[in-house]
């Protein structure tokens, strides 16, 4: 019983019982699903016993080994260049009072996260087509890196905002040039905030299917994409194991993305 | 015009931000070797001199040199000096040794070099041992020092100090303003130190600069500033003063709303209005009817006595004015009782008459 | 202009704002990369989609744009449409609710656990919502198929069937969806609760129910706004869960649009109707944070 709540215990107790269906409800349907990836059969529904078969037909999938090689590719570039970029807009939005467009600029930042999928998926999809650019691998980075520069942005600056602007001033005290105080002060200790940034668009990236399905070309599908029209076509034992291991993968990036919030929270950000 | 010797010369400097003027025209020289305050209540604009002076801030006029230079624009990093900042700015990411070498290798010093000259600091501000730890690992009082390390081992012709004991709690703040006193001594470098506690600046500095609301309103050495404050505003902020109303009768002569005439300190001519400062430790009590030689002598009543341990404040009413006076808790002299008859006494060179 | 190289004498006014200026170049510099690539990937195909809801429909289905008309817009109203739109707000508001009524006692058990157990706890709240979206309405679809679990106990209890394909399919996957959504800022302003108002509350309403109505649900409005906000948006404008779990007879906003583009090739409507959505979803932004800032 916490000293927080001033509940009484029956109020705890229900508190507790509603919470832990909760958990169930969030995490039964996972379970059933990567339950199902080993199951003996063609059925997703019923238990006939264990096997790693379905794990072994992912290699020889062709289109599913295509996919995956295109969101690798599709995630690395789109997250280093909206990092870099957005890194930048951060800096040049916290660091520096006035600027021509400041304003303009700080709302157009905004709009790639309130606006619908589908909504920037007709955008990108109309301007490739009005300029005669052929759809592929190009399109689709090109329109990952449109939303996450936004993203980055805003997990930069919130980690900026916190940082005190003294120390900057202190650097330059203390015979520091301007690239010389950013490498070395202000860099470290935004660190965590980037990666963080980096990591949220590598993840954008990997899950996105509207704006990707419309940007695509042939050849180029990435896997979310792929995923998705399997899906649509039935349901399969197959994509139970793909499921299942995209499931691992999402859990390894949170578990790193702790552990990089664990060491950096030695440092604190002000002074 | 501007001595050469002078670590420090600004010249008519101004900030403004907007349509606030921050700074407003101030002339200064501060000489090498010197420990120089600038004190005033917050938003006075001396921390602002202070950072135009660092680099941290371009004024909007005037001239700042250091040693003869003319600073112009001159970012920060390219000035003889360094500051110590109000939080201290340590870098969190850094060790404590780290953080005092950072000047060095920001000026390509050799590392050999570097390591000798940052163990020096170190044993300077007597953190020796500390180098490994981090900032977060400090306390207030230590983080100070690795502050002040961080400056000194750049060996700066100037050092700045930005209000650096203020986060420190009494003891240990009046422990520092000796150490950095000496400090100061020993090192011998000029230190131009900025605050708003009158006390620390009359403890510490060598002159003192009083500002407000952008102006600098005097110079001078600490007795110079207590015993003869320019204007009423330097009379108040610095210790404690009584304030008579009067009009200048003659040359030192000033009388009073009750036709009493008493002998001060005038500056401006016969019938100028003018207000005479009066400090409480100045002034002498002697129980009414006793006989009196001194010049100035006011009657009054005792309304209220406060007791301090080291001394007595008496509230005493004068007809034109109630003032405090203050006696020490010494063997022979004498107490008063509340609605007592008094006369106060105090010596001409004690009173300013000042015209504003 | 280089600040190095400015002449050795006194500042004047002149200087000081040149050297103003050459910070203020500094930081648009800066941003120039992400600013202009925003201008060109964003902002200029936005107005292409404006543009297009006026343009008519060519034999192809894309736009023909010497040929301006109201056609797009003016279908913006007609019945299928609203009925659309329609359909879809109230499905959107039904998830938040239910998001809102499941997420609360959830967020408050856990803002009231002693800090090592609600990091602890965070984290298991965090992994699904880590995880691909994909993957979990997936899941759903198993659950909810013919054979799916969860149509068996239904079954078995005797209250329902096969829910796949319907609109109740939509719901539920969109509740488990967005849930996280809701439950994290609602977490965030219940643990900045400063509980000795609650305390205090207590002691004046006697009613711990009454408390919780006066004092605690009000402080934690900024959580609810915010999580309805994050629940309400996304869930109007989806297309992914209604395409899986609701399939080609349950069409919502999102689905719509995209046939347009992709069935039924008619792109100045598709245009029009996601013009439509955005602006609408930028009012309830905008109108957001203005109750935002008032609230504060």
């Amino acid at each position: 019983m916490s000293e927080r709540s001033t509940t009484t215990r029956l109020l705890d107790r229900w508190l507790a019982g509603h919470s832990t269906l909760v958990f169930l409800f969030f995490y039964a349907p996972l379970v059933v699903l990567v339950v199902f990836s080993f199951n003996d059969s063609r059925f997703v529904n019923r238990w006939e016993g264990f096997t790693f078969d379905w794990y072994r037909a992912i290699p020889q999938d062709a289109a599913l080994m295509n996919a995956v090689k295109n969101s690798l590719i599709i995630a690395l570039v789109s997250t280093i260049v909206s990092t870099v970029l957005g890194t930048m807009a951060a800096l040049a939005l916290e660091r520096y009072r006035r600027w021509l467009g400041k304003r303009t600029f700080d709302a157009l930042l905004y709009l790639p996260v309130i606006i619908p999928d589908v909504t920037m998926a007709v955008m990108l999809l109309i301007f490739f087509t009005q300029l005669n650019q052929s759809l592929g691998i190009t399109t689709i980075i090109l329109s990952h890196i449109a939303f996450n520069i936004s993203f980055v942005a805003i997990v930069v600056r919130a980690r900026l905002a916190n940082l005190d602007p003294l120390l900057e001033e202190a650097a330059a005290d203390l015979y520091a040039g301007r690239w010389q105080a950013f490498r070395r002060v202000t860099l470290p200790l935004i660190l965590p905030g980037v990666l963080g940034g980096a990591l949220l668009a590598l993840t954008l990236s990997l899950d996105d299917v509207v704006i990707t399905s419309f940007v695509q070309g042939p050849g180029s599908t990435p896997l979310a994409v792929e995923v998705f029209a399997r899906i649509k076509r039935g349901v399969t034992p197959i994509i139970n194991a793909i499921s299942t291991l995209m499931l691992v993968a999402s859990m390894m990036l949170v578990l790193g993305s702790l552990v990089i919030q664990r060491r950096q929270s030695g440092s604190t950000v002000g002074g | 015009m501007v001595d050469r010797r002078a670590a420090v010369a600004l010249t008519a400097v101004t900030k403004r931000f907007g349509e606030v003027v921050a700074v407003d025209s101030v002339d200064l020289e501060i000489r090498d070797g010197e420990f120089f305050s600038l004190l005033g209540p917050s938003g006075c604009g001396k921390t602002t001199t202070l950072r135009m002076i660092a680099g941290l801030e371009v004024p909007t006029e005037g001239s700042v040199s250091i040693f003869g230079e003319e600073m112009g624009l001159l970012p920060p990093n390219r000035r003889p000096v360094n500051t110590v900042f109000q939080n201290y700015a340590l870098f969190p990411h850094m060790s404590v040794a780290e953080n005092v070498a950072f000047g060095l290798k920001m000026k390509r010093v050799a590392a050999g070099e570097i390591g000798e000259r940052v163990a020096g600091a170190i044993d300077l501000v007597q953190l020796t041992g500390m180098d490994d730890r981090r900032p977060s690992q400090l306390s207030g009082g230590q983080q100070q020092r690795v502050a002040l390390a961080r400056a000194l081992v750049n060996r700066p012709k100037v050092l700045l100090l930005d209000e650096p004991l203020g986060a420190l709690d009494l003891k240990l703040r009046q422990a520092m303003q000796l150490e950095l006193k000496d400090l100061q001594e020993r090192v011998g470098i000029t230190f131009i130190y900025v605050t708003h506690d009158q006390e620390e600046a009359l403890t510490m500095s060598d002159r003192i600069g009083v500002m407000n609301e952008g102006r600098l309103l005097q110079i001078g050495g600490p007795e110079h500033i207590y015993e003869q404050p320019a204007n009423r505003f330097v009379a108040e902020f610095i210790g404690e003063t009584n304030f008579i109303d009067g009009v200048v009768s003659a040359e030192g002569e000033v009388a009073l709303a009750d036709g009493s005439v008493v002998r001060a300190h005038t500056r401006s001519g016969v019938g100028s209005k003018v207000t005479l400062t009066l400090r409480p430790e100045k002034i002498h009590l002697h129980p009414d009817g006793a006989p009196i030689e001194e010049p100035n002598r006011l009657r009054g009543v005792v309304k209220r006595r406060m007791y301090y341990g080291d001394s007595l404040y008496y509230e005493i009413d004068l007809g034109v004015a109630v003032i405090d006076a203050r006696q020490e808790n010494a063997p022979g002299v004498q107490r008063f009782e509340a609605g007592e008859r008094v006369i106060a006494t105090f010596d001409p060179g004690a009173s300013e008459a000042l015209t504003e | 202009m280089r600040r190095a190289a400015a002449p050795d004498a006194p500042v004047t006014a002149e200087l000081e704002h040149a050297a103003e200026r050459a910070a203020r170049w500094r930081g648009f510099r800066l941003a120039l990369p992400s600013f202009a690539y925003l201008i060109v990937l964003f902002a200029i195909p936005l107005i292409l989609v404006g543009v297009y809801s006026f343009a008519s429909r060519s034999r192809t289905g894309a736009p023909e744009l010497s040929d301006w008309n109201l056609d797009s817009v003016s279908k913006l109203v007609d019945s299928t449409v609203l009925a659309i739109a329609w359909r879809s707000t109230w499905l959107a508001l039904l998830t938040t609710v239910v998001c809102l009524l499941v997420a609360y006692p959830f967020a408050y058990y856990i803002a009231t656990r002693s800090p090592r157990i609600r990091n602890l706890l965070l984290v298991f709240v965090m992994i699904p919502f880590w995880s691909n979206f994909l993957v979990r309405t997936y899941a759903w679809k198993v659950l909810l198929g013919a054979d799916g679990l969860f149509t068996k106990v239904g079954e078995a209890l005797g209250i329902w069937g096969q829910l796949l394909f319907t609109l109740p399919a939509v719901l539920i996957g969109l509740v488990y969806g967005f849930l996280p959504f809701m439950v994290l800022p609602l977490y965030a302003a219940i643990e900045r609760l400063d509980w000795s108002l609650v305390e205090a509350a207590r002691d004046l309403y006697a009613s711990g129910w009454k408390a919780f109505r006066k004092v605690t649900l009000p402080l934690s409005r900024p959580g609810i706004i915010a999580g309805s906000i994050l629940v309400f948006i996304p869930a109007l404008g989806a297309y992914v869960t209604p395409d899986i779990l609701g399939g080609a007879k349950t069409v919502l906003l999102g689905n719509h649009i995209v046939n347009q583009f992709l069935a039924a090739r008619n792109w100045p409507l598709g245009s029009a109707v996601s013009m439509a959505i955005m602006i609408v979803m930028l009012f309830a932004t905008v109108l957001y944070f203005r109750t935002q800032a008032r609230t504060l």
